[in-house]
């Protein structure tokens, strides 16, 4: 090969859409570093990008779709899942990655979510979980904890969170794992893994916003969330998801499904299969 | 038998509106449904569930009518011709994500089958109650395109159609197919498949580094690129530039955004509306009415000419975009127009608007029924002297 | 020539059936055209229910059924709401023992045939409807036999082809034969 002199380029940059860039993110939040885990996943795993479609909501976390050089999508708050269903129905060769907020995912849209779970359609689910609705000025979410204070929980939440693990656990996901920001690595390879996966694949991300959620709930900085995410954090690889509940105390992290179950595209092909030798005349 | 045979099934059938509709979006390519049950447009779910997957479609029943939409935009961006069929429930259900494949500009179409509102309403009654909202119903400003059929022939040719403007204009097309034709059975004539006429929406003619997915052509209509086919193209329900990219503080990228969305509509109505003439080259007073009261009008205008009044019938095939010179031009030579319309008074005020000082009687019917044409001949007596 | 037919009765008995089998032998089995439209409550099951017919030489304006030249009723209730608004000198078809209050009718012509009975008699109640169809053929002479039939076998499951058939027989019987009577 001739020799030629060339730009030293980021290992990252083909797999980010430099026109939307710089990001709106807050320093310190852990959103780009999700993005940075998703993207160095699709790198090791050498995928054929031209495969990958990036679904996304409304929410902070929900701009990332913009930032990957993918086919992307940024649908309306709560239904990128199914937007997302759409896309892997109707070319089933596309992996289908959503990426949204526990806002977008389990409040507004947290009957797609359930849905989609229990057909097991094999899109992935990657929530950015800071507690709250970050891009509209922290309000309280379907994650808050108990007694935490928001813009609209002046008096504290009087409202219990969801267990994220246990719900998709629960509604039929074939795999679900969490992790915090801090567990850069597992994270990646969790991702990873739900890429290659057949079904419908769930990782919850604990992730700090400290300008917001950081602020009203007295947690602090983006390092004290680290110091949070450190000291909490629990690896608890395949125990039972019921108890993977959140609290100040313990951040049960780690995988906590793994299991194969036919999937809708793959019964629906069979029963397409099937059909073609039937038509229905008129009359 | 080929895919194709088996999608279009040429011949004389006897179908209700709703089955003429889901045939006629068979033939027209449509390989994607996604819906959720509702009276009275169930029958065209259940015919697509069982002939989607004979054509090697998908059918899916999704948990509501906002994913059945959110599902049908998705499946468009993946390339499929893609459809839901509901009722004025989920209608108001789905109308954000109405905005957002107006926003997206993916092409799609929406039937309602109107029954009784509002709310729950009378769910096995018919109404044309929903024809404002088909046009208004999303926020922001915007322009969709919505035919109405009054023949089951018309349900099955213009559901046809439906699908060649969304492919055309990249914009969701509504059929709102009032229930009495929804549910009623005529004969159906499906032609030979090389005789459909099939539009597909225009793809990029350039490599990907120069795809700009919101870069339209003349004719306004931006080329659009399917996902995996290696473009890695943006889509956002943000404004955003001819790249895609958000420009959320940017008034220009606004105004140039809203007005080209609205503007292929607009600059393209003469192409796009579709309006019968009958009996109005002399008449002095016309009818304009659509749907299942055109057939109503069209009966009274008969016994009109009988009882030697001349009287004409103006039958509206696209209630958006309005057809509103075309109503101005009719106005113009009578004296007087009569709206029979099944609800409150809703289209009538466009009529009242292009019709200018035309005097228009309106006639309203709530609760199933149409108008007996004896109702709407009155209403043409009326306005003789 | 536009003809306004109406059957009513209530919901399972094969009412709205009974109207798409008439419109579909004239308009796919005999050039004819013809549309149908129906009525039912929110329950599909039980309710009262009507199905309406109009067959034409031309295209047809209005499709609903406004002053029936033929009714065909099959239940009380059908009969006392709908028997005041067929018209005078049109043809009542109905089945007696489902409608025990009869008012007389001068101006009417009408005819009694025992539909449910004779479906028990052959094993199926649900017949009923092509029974009633049967005589409604030989009494009215809307549509050819032939197109009737035709149009019945395209309009149920595979395996009850003779048992369609032989109620149409024998309700197109009994109604030549009451035909006959009242002609004679
Ligand atoms: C239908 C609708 N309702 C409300 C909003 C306003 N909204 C935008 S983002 C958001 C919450 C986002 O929270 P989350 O999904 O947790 O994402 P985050 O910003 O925290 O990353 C809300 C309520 C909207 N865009 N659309
Ligand atoms: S508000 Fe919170 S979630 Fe949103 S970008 Fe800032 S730190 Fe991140
Ligand atoms: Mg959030």
């Amino acid at each position: 090969m001739a020799e030629q002199t060339t730009q030293i380029a980021h290992p990252l940059e083909p797999f980010l859409r430099k026109t939307t860039i710089p990001h709106i993110w807050c320093p310190g939040c852990g959103d780009g570093t999700i993005l940075n885990s998703f993207v160095t996943a699709l790198k090791e795993l050498e995928v054929n990008l031209d495969k990958i479609a990036v679904i996304s909501g409304i929410g902070c976390i929900g701009r990332i779709a913009g930032y990957t050089n993918t086919d992307s999508f940024h649908t309306t708050h709560g239904r990128p899942i199914p937007f997302a269903v759409g896309v892997k129905l109707a070319n089933p060769e596309l992996n289908v990655i959503v990426i949204s907020g526990d806002g977008d995912l389990f409040a507004i849209g947290g009957n797609h979510f359930i849905h989609a779970a229990r057909r097991n359609i094999g899109i992935k689910v990657i929530c950015s979980n800071n507690f709250n609705y970050g891009m509209t000025g922290g309000q309280q979410g379907p994650t808050t904890p108990l007694a935490s204070r928001t813009a609209t929980t002046p008096f504290g939440n009087i409202e219990h969170p969801f267990n994220l693990v246990h719900l998709a656990a629960a509604s039929g996901a074939v795999y679900v794992a969490r992790w915090t920001t801090l567990h850069v690595r597992r994270m990646t390879e969790s991702i990873k893994k739900a890429i290659q996966k057949e079904g419908f694949s769930f990782i919850e991300i604990v992730s700090p916003c400290p300008e917001i959620y950081g602020k009203a709930s007295k947690i602090g900085t983006a390092m004290d969330f680290m110091n949070w995410f450190k000291k909490a954090s629990v690896i608890q690889n395949f125990s039972d998801p019921a108890q993977a509940e959140i609290t100040a105390e313990k951040i049960p992290v780690g995988e906590f499904v793994d299991v194969e179950k036919p999937t809708f595209e793959k019964l629906l092909r069979e029963m397409t299969a099937q059909a073609q030798g039937k038509v229905t005349g008129g009359a | 038998m080929s895919e194709k045979n088996k999608a279009i099934l040429t011949g004389r059938h006897f179908f209700s509106g709703d089955l003429a509709c889901a045939e006629g979006a068979l033939a027209a390519g449509c390989r994607f449904f996604g819906g959720y049950p509702i009276t009275p447009a169930t029958e065209i779910a259940e015919r697509m569930a069982r002939r989607l997957p004979q054509v090697g479609g998908t059918y899916i029943q999704m948990e509501d009518e906002i994913a059945s939409i959110a599902a049908v935009i998705g499946a468009s961006y993946a390339g499929l011709k893609a459809m839901t069929a509901t009722s004025g429930p989920g209608f108001s259900l789905m109308q954000e994500n109405i905005g957002l494949a107006v926003m997206t500009e993916a092409p799609c179409v929406i039937v309602n089958v109107m029954r009784g509102g509002p709310s729950t309403g009378q769910p096995t009654m018919a109404g044309q109650q929903d024809v404002m909202q088909a046009k208004w119903g999303s926020h922001g400003d915007y322009e969709i395109i919505a035919l109405t059929p009054s023949t089951v022939q018309e349900a099955f040719d213009l559901t046809i159609e439906a699908f060649n403007y969304a492919e055309a204009y990249r914009v969701p097309v509504m059929i709102m197919m009032d229930a009495i034709v929804g549910h009623m059975w005529e004969r159906v004539t499906i032609p030979p498949a090389d005789q459909i006429k099939i539009v597909n929406r225009k793809k990029p003619q350039v490599p990907r580094e120069k795809y700009a997915p919101f870069k339209p052509d003349e004719d306004l209509v931006p080329p659009m690129a399917v996902f995996g086919d290696g473009y890695h193209f943006h889509a956002t329900g943000l404004t955003h530039d001819e790249e895609g990219r958000p420009r959320t503080e940017s008034i220009k990228t606004q105004q140039t955004l809203v007005q080209r969305l609205c503007d292929k509509i607009r600059k393209n109505a003469d192409k796009i509306i579709q309006i019968r003439e009958t009996m109005l080259d002399d008449a002095e007073i016309a009818v304009v009415a659509y749907g299942i009261e055109a057939r109503a009008a069209w009966s009274a205008v008969r016994k009109a000419r009988n009882a030697g009044i001349k009287a004409g019938l103006l039958r509206l095939i696209t209630l958006w975009p309005f057809p509103e010179k075309q109503v101005a031009e009719v106005a113009k030579k009578v004296k007087t127009i009569v709206v029979p319309e099944m609800n409150y008074g809703q289209l009538v005020r466009e009529v009242e608007r292009a019709a200018k000082t035309t005097p228009v009687t309106f006639l309203s019917k709530l609760g199933e029924e149409p108008h007996k044409p004896e109702e709407i001949l009155e209403a043409i007596k009326g306005g003789k002297h | 020539m536009r003809l306004e037919v109406r059957i009513a009765g209530f919901g399972g008995q094969g009412i709205i059936r009974a109207g798409l089998i008439v419109a579909m032998a004239a308009s796919l089995y005999e050039d004819k055209n013809a549309v149908q439209t129906q009525s039912y409550g929110p329950e599909s099951r039980g309710g009262s229910c009507r199905s309406e017919v109009v067959i034409s030489d031309d295209e047809i304006d209005f499709p609903k059924v406004t002053d029936p030249d033929i009714l065909v009723v099959m239940s009380q209730a059908a009969y006392t709401r709908y028997a005041g608004t067929l018209k005078s000198g049109g043809t009542l078809i109905l089945d007696p023992d489902m409608i025990p209050q009869q008012q007389t009718m001068h101006d009417k012509r009408i005819y009694k045939v025992p539909a449910t009975k004779m479906a028990e008699e052959l094993g199926k109640t649900i017949i009923a409807n092509v029974i009633m169809l049967g005589a409604l053929t030989s009494i009215t002479r809307i549509v050819d036999a032939e197109a009737m039939k035709k149009a019945i076998l395209s309009n149920i499951p595979k395996g009850t082809e003779k048992l369609n058939l032989d109620a149409f027989e024998k309700g197109y019987e009994y109604g030549k034969k009451v035909l006959e009577e009242s002609n004679a």
